[in-house]
């Protein structure tokens, strides 16, 4: 039952991202470059309906029907990997228009060279997970 | 003065933002878990890196419903070709996809989430540390694009 329901979120999920034109480059890079500002009305209103979920939900249901508990504020802290790590991240989704979700979505709609950017993050996050392996485990 | 900022619109990218609100919530609604994509990469390296890094309580735990989520959403892709059918191929060169992709990754894995981990289920759950992320990587994406587009001119 899991697994079905983040099958069928993630359909909603991927239909709704390539509707919004966010599965393409093109127009995520307009929003940076502030040509057409569309893209922060689909990252708002998504964060509108999930800020309403997350917040509400838990004080009507006890437990999830399908899970222990509900996932709450983890409370990471704010560390220099945090800041060193969103530059990084902004550096690529300005020189590529792209990220991770919206990379999968866009293949599944036959964008095929978004393939070299989802090549791309499996090299990035092997390259910064293989680096910090050598180091000591840290809190998490 | 709308037509200057949104050029194309606001109803497709208002419905689509709904779409993914929706797509994120039933996931909590019925399981109670946070579904930010980054992760996807991680734990599909945790079957062959044995690392503690990979091998993180939380990468093995997801394995099993990631590949469902993810599954999902390039089906989600795939409807929404087959219902408008038309493709359109990005012009980008490979290379830039590539170099935006591997930053992407490191940084994605280094702050700990990426549009939909930190923007989206970071900010729904009203985590500081995500509000620092999207305020970061937002502010470099839009100094980065511009950069490239009105000085390199790419």
């Amino acid at each position: 039952m899991v697994k079905l329901t983040m099958y069928i979120g993630g359909m909603i999920f991927g239909f709704g991202l390539a509707f919004s034109g966010a599965t393409k480059p093109e127009i995520v890079l307009s929003f940076l470059r502030l040509e057409d500002l569309g893209l922060i009305l689909v990252i708002g209103v998504a964060l509108l309906v999930t800020l309403f979920t997350y917040q509400l939900v838990p004080r009507l249901l006890r437990k999830p029907p399908y899970g222990e508990s509900f996932d709450g504020h983890d409370g990471f802290p704010v560390t220099s990997r945090t800041i060193v790590g969103a530059i990084l991240f902004g550096m690529g989704w300005g020189i590529a228009g792209i990220c991770p979700a919206t990379s999968l979505a866009s293949v599944g709609t036959g964008n095929w060279p978004l393939l070299y950017a989802i090549a791309g993050m499996f090299i990035g996050t092997f390259i910064y997970g293989s680096i910090r392996s050598r180091q000591l485990p840290t809190h998490k | 003065m709308l037509e200057t900022f949104f050029p194309l619109g606001l109803c497709n990218y208002a419905f689509g933002g709904l779409l993914v609100g929706i797509g994120i919530s039933i996931p909590f609604i019925a399981t109670g878990l946070v579904v930010g994509i980054s992760s996807f990469y991680t734990v599909v390296w945790s079957y062959v890196h044995k690392g503690w890094f990979f091998q993180t309580n939380w990468y093995i735990q997801s394995r099993g419903w990631k590949w469902f989520l993810v599954g999902g959403i390039v089906s989600g892709g795939v409807v929404y070709l087959s219902l408008y059918g038309s493709t359109i191929i990005t012009t980008i060169p490979w290379w830039r996809l590539l170099l935006g992709g591997i930053l992407v990754g490191v940084g994605a894995r280094m702050s700990g989430g990426c549009t939909s981990g930190h923007a989206i289920c970071g900010l729904a759950s009203l985590e500081k540390v995500s509000l620092v992320a999207t305020v970061t990587f937002l502010a470099t994406a839009i100094a980065v694009a511009l950069f490239t587009s009105k000085v390199l001119v790419w």
